[in-house]
């Protein structure tokens, strides 16, 4: 069963730069779904056309269609999806840098009735123990990696249905991004949320993943079981950094498979 | 002596008034950085709504006061829906422009329908000086700066703990992060010109109550600039502070500069001249926040 869908989308920032084109992807209920690709190829318009956040950044939704349990949510107000239950945790965080941890965590419960407040924070501090010793620190003054964990918190109290989570291994530590995405996966279990990750570290991402997407320039072009896409040569090649000798390649080659476009074809 | 002492208690009352507007100026500009001239003007347009109520329409004070606060509401949401929203994503300058030119359209309003004279209300409460201290103070005193205080703690508890507050300062630091936990900017905005105009039409209020009001009203808004440069743009407690210090301030500078010097309405310049001593030590206020700056 699709929770998401997601049709053929364009999308348009500033009524010129195109850069969706004609996207389609699903995010099955109940599962991860990683949603891999370069610097620049389109991953964070994809959610934020997902959640209506395009709105403030003056881009919009041209064509295709978003359906969440078979509804249409293309279009609407971002307030009026996360009523849906879709949450997006946007990149580099954006926690409330001048509120306190617990303050950031009342705001994700901003759509949420109040006697939801006190169980939605113990079940966060349950999750992320560390936030809990922090409580009542301003948030701006945590360390990257409790701010990512504070940002994951924040969207946990908005129950959502739908969590998008664009680069929750930003600028951290490896142990760290593996206790994060350990995390992860425990929310996916525990609560039953479907997540949609995007991710630069494709290898942890595939590891939790049950499915990935793999997309360029505002395409998908290439999809399928994350063990599958583990294995694929390509993948192995461009996203995971092994060349087919089997040593390790820079991101700096992705060029060089552009214009291959082998995928593309 | 006892004169000064005087002086400072009549500047605590001017100066609550002044921290009542630079709430609602405060207000405004963290929520939606927009900084509003017309706050003056705000002051001024409930001062003569209560005034229309009570001696016009010859309600009872109390009704009048809370019609008022009604109006002030809906006068709120009419200039944020009509006037400042179709400016959203406009530069700065032609915000700023737009509301001073509010500010003139109220005034010239008020001017059409009450003329230019100056007004009184009736008297609400007795003239009758309390003694506080050996200090003979107006009831009316009392009275308005009680008001002020207690709008001040409701507003610090509305936005520590209350959802709509929280929701109002995530809004003020990042907007599109609000919008992502399904904040609505548009009722945010709305809500903060709500109070605002709100929180002023009350100290307009408070002020008909102890001097008469005419059409110049809104020049008290421009005192709201030194009061929240000095608390800094974007603090409430900062606010309030800056705005009675710059009422004593005015008083006591006013009467020094007459004792010592000679020179009379220095009152009128003591809160700028002091504005422009605090930018060069403190440039955010002394109560605004540096940013944290970590990313
Ligand atoms: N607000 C905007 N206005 C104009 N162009 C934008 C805007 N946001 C993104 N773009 C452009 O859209 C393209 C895709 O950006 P997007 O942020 O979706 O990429 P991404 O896949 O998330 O990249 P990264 O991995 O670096 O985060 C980029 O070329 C970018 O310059
Ligand atoms: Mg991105």
């Amino acid at each position: 069963m699709e929770l998401l869908k997601v049709e053929n989308l364009e999308v348009v920032y500033n009524d010129v730069v195109l850069v969706l084109k004609g996207l389609s992807l699903s995010a099955g209920q109940g599962r991860i779904t990683a949603l891999l690709g370069a610097n620049g190829a389109g991953k964070s318009t994809t959610l934020k056309a997902i959640s209506g956040l395009l709105e403030g950044e003056d881009g919009e939704i041209t064509d295709g269609r978003v359906l969440l349990d078979g509804e249409p949510v293309q279009g609407l107000a971002p307030e009026k999806i996360v009523r849906r239950g879709v949450f997006q945790v946007m990149e580099g965080r954006r926690i409330f840098q001048d509120l306190s941890v617990e303050e950031n965590l009342r705001c994700g419960a901003f759509t949420r009735p109040s006697r939801e407040i006190a169980p939605g924070i113990e079940a966060v501090y349950g999750y992320f123990p560390r936030l809990k010793e922090r409580r009542r620190q301003l948030a701006g003054y945590m360390s990257g990696g409790e701010q990512q964990m504070l940002a994951i918190g924040r969207a946990l109290m908005a129950k959502p249905r739908l969590l998008l989570l664009d680069e929750p291994s930003l600028g951290l530590a490896p142990l760290l991004v593996e206790e994060i995405f350990e995390i992860v996966k425990k929310i996916n279990q525990s609560a039953g949320v479907t997540i949609l990750l995007v991710e630069q570290n494709a290898r942890a991402a595939l590891a939790i993943a049950e499915h990935g997407f793999i997309m360029e320039n505002g395409r998908i072009v290439m999809d399928g079981p994350a063990r599958e896409l583990l294995s694929n040569p390509d993948v192995q090649e461009f996203y995971l950094g092994i060349g087919g000798s089997g040593e390790k390649r820079s991101y700096r080659e992705v060029k060089h498979y552009r214009r291959r476009k082998r995928w593309l074809g | 002596m006892a004169y000064y002492l005087q002086l400072i208690i009549g500047g605590l009352v001017v100066g609550s008034i002044y921290s009542l507007v630079a709430l609602g100026f405060v207000i405004i500009y963290k929520a939606t950085k927009v900084v509003n001239f017309a706050q003056g003007e705000l002051v001024m347009v409930g001062a003569y709504a209560c005034f229309a109520l009570t001696v016009q329409m010859q309600l009872p004070f109390l009704l009048a006061f809370l019609c008022t606060l009604v109006f002030s509401v809906i006068l709120g949401l009419a200039l944020e829906r009509l006037v400042l929203r179709p400016m959203i994503g406009e530069p700065i300058i032609s915000v700023i422009m737009v509301t001073i030119g509010l500010s003139s359209v109220l005034k010239s309003l008020v001017q059409l329908f009450w003329g230019t004279d100056i007004r009184v209300y009736p008297q609400v409460l007795p003239s009758e000086p309390v003694v506080i201290a050996g200090l003979p103070v107006a009831p009316v005193y009392i009275a308005a700066f009680a008001l002020a205080l207690t709008l001040f703690v409701i507003f610090t508890l509305f936005f520590k703990y209350s959802r709509l507050g929280i929701a109002m300062r995530a809004t003020a630091y990042d907007q599109q992060a609000a919008q992502s936990m399904g904040v609505s900017i548009k009722n945010i905005f709305a809500l903060s010109w709500c109070i605002a105009t709100m929180v002023s039409s009350i100290g307009g209020i408070i002020l008909g109550n102890i001097n008469g009001i005419n059409s110049q009203l809104g020049v008290l808004g421009l005192k709201v600039f030194p009061a929240v440069i000095l608390g800094g743009l974007d603090s409430l407690l900062g606010a309030a502070v800056g705005g009675l210090f710059i009422g004593v301030l005015e008083n006591v500078c006013d009467a020094g500069a007459k004792d010592l010097l000679g020179l009379s309405g220095f009152k009128e310049v003591a809160a700028f001249v002091f504005l422009v001593l605090i930018l060069m030590v403190r440039p955010y206020g002394l109560f605004g926040t540096h940013e944290i700056e970590r990313v």
